[in-house]
């Protein structure tokens, strides 16, 4: 039984039923197309506007892979320069690989690389000495919590270190749908209401932040590095298996089976969310330390570092951060633990 | 009765580490009374192929929900998925898309 022919060029055979719409494309009309709705997604959202430099969230895996990919086919047309940012968080065995993934790419695809450290940038935390420290709270998976917020704060870093004006991640669109479903499981409004749209327009002084790939699903992300014969790296973080994530992946996995379009409608759902004002989050404020964006006293990168600082790591996740509010916090409403595997970009 | 076949299987996407990170294998499927498909393929992977946790790689009859199979770079569910009938020659990659990011 041979594939069907490409419902696109009609010349070829299909490669590959795409979830969404239930199209069968040959690789080439695949990849042309998911370039094209790239493309789409930037200028539609005008997330990338021409000059912009743009820092790419570089972890060597399949998504910021494929993403730097599209973008530097893109590019031209674009009219943007890229700088990939990778971040080492100082996970023994696990990133040395990863960035030496990133270095290949850098090299291949003539693009400058510039690798921040969690070490040089948070006083000598690592990763590993971050897990050292929550492990006997006897709950570990929150090293994804400590580890989501610090990355997103090193890639802030790394962007303005190289002058970068925008900052692009991989995220996907499973990747969006299993935050929904988290948020959704934990009750985190304020998280739901922001979770929408394809990035933040850089509010506090932060640099903007877009997700090109955020319509494109995981099963298309891997096929465009396959028939692309992408080189990334594929293990999963020694810390990952702990995170709340994966129960979030199988749930959405079994109701993709059931329903294919279901992950990219869990997407839609979240941008069309309203909330009801009474649960509106505050206006955030800026954090006492470091002037980034706030609902409390501290950010949530300061008041991490400031709990590990203090010996007492848990301080700064869920119910625990309340204590971190002493210094007298802006406002006071209770957030839900936050803990989370934030795909590495 | 279904003749000896010789078959390519490749583990990729992370999903290499579940098989002592060995990518290619060259297989032969022993002669057997019925032909060989995708859903006896799995079974003779699980007995001959499989290192390490196989519930991340098999879940029920099939594959675990996030692997991608591709029957000659074309994905099997163009192809009738489990019930694919093996010719002699095929090569049948796994990829995972659970992996990393």
């Amino acid at each position: 039984m041979p594939a069907p022919p490409c419902t696109s060029c009609h010349a070829a055979r299909a490669a590959l039923r795409r979830p969404h719409s239930g199209h069968a494309l040959c690789g080439a009309c695949f990849c042309a197309t998911f370039e094209a709705e790239v493309l789409h997604t930037v200028l539609a959202g005008r997330l990338l506007p021409p000059g912009a430099v743009v820092a790419v969230g570089a972890s060597g895996g399949k998504d910021s892979t494929v993403l730097a990919h599209v973008l530097r086919e893109l590019a031209p047309r674009l009219d943007i320069s890229l700088q990939l940012v990778a971040v080492d968080e100082g996970i023994g065995g696990y990133r040395d690989a990863a960035l030496a993934a990133v270095r290949r790419q850098a090299a291949r695809w003539e693009l400058p690389l510039t690798i921040v450290a969690y070490a040089d940038l948070f006083g000598g935390w690592t990763m590993d000495a971050v897990a050292r420290s929550t492990a006997g709270s006897g709950r570990s998976r929150s090293c994804c919590t400590f580890c989501g917020v610090l990355r997103r704060r090193a890639l802030e870093e790394g962007a303005r270190l190289v002058g970068a004006t925008h900052i692009v991640t991989g995220h996907n669109a499973d990747d969006m749908a299993e935050t929904v479903l988290m948020n959704f499981l934990r009750g985190d409004t304020g998280r739901l209401a922001r979770g929408g749209g394809l990035g933040s327009p850089g509010e506090g002084g932060a640099l903007p932040r877009c997700r090109p790939l955020q319509f494109a699903s995981q099963k298309e992300v891997v096929l465009y590095a396959h028939f692309r014969r992408l080189d990334y790296f594929s293990e999963e973080c020694v810390y990952a298996p702990e995170a709340f994530r994966g129960h979030a992946r199988d749930l959405l996995k079994l109701l993709e089976a059931a329903r294919p379009s279901a992950v990219l409608d869990l997407v839609h759902s979240a941008e069309r969310l309203a909330l009801a004002p009474a649960a509106l989050p505050p206006r955030p404020g800026a954090c006492s330390r470091c002037g980034a964006l706030a609902s409390r006293a501290l950010c949530q990168a300061c008041a991490l570092l400031d709990g590990l600082n203090r010996g007492r790591p848990r301080l700064a996740i869920g119910k625990g951060r309340r204590g971190l509010d002493e210094e007298g916090a802006p406002r006071d409403r209770a957030r839900p633990p936050a803990s989370e595997a934030i795909p590495a970009f | 009765m279904a003749a000896p076949l010789s078959v390519e299987v490749e583990f990729g996407g992370g999903a290499e580490l579940l098989f002592d990170g060995v990518k290619k294998h060259q297989v032969t499927l022993p002669e057997q009374e019925e032909p060989w498909d995708i859903r006896n393929l799995l079974v003779w992977i699980k007995k001959n192929l499989l290192k390490e946790r196989p519930e991340l790689f098999i879940q029920g009859d099939s594959v675990r929900p996030g692997i991608l199979v591709l029957i000659n770079d074309a994905d099997w569910e163009l192809l009738g998925e489990l019930d694919y009938q093996l010719q002699d020659k095929d090569s049948v990659l796994f990829i995972s898309t659970l992996h990393g990011g």
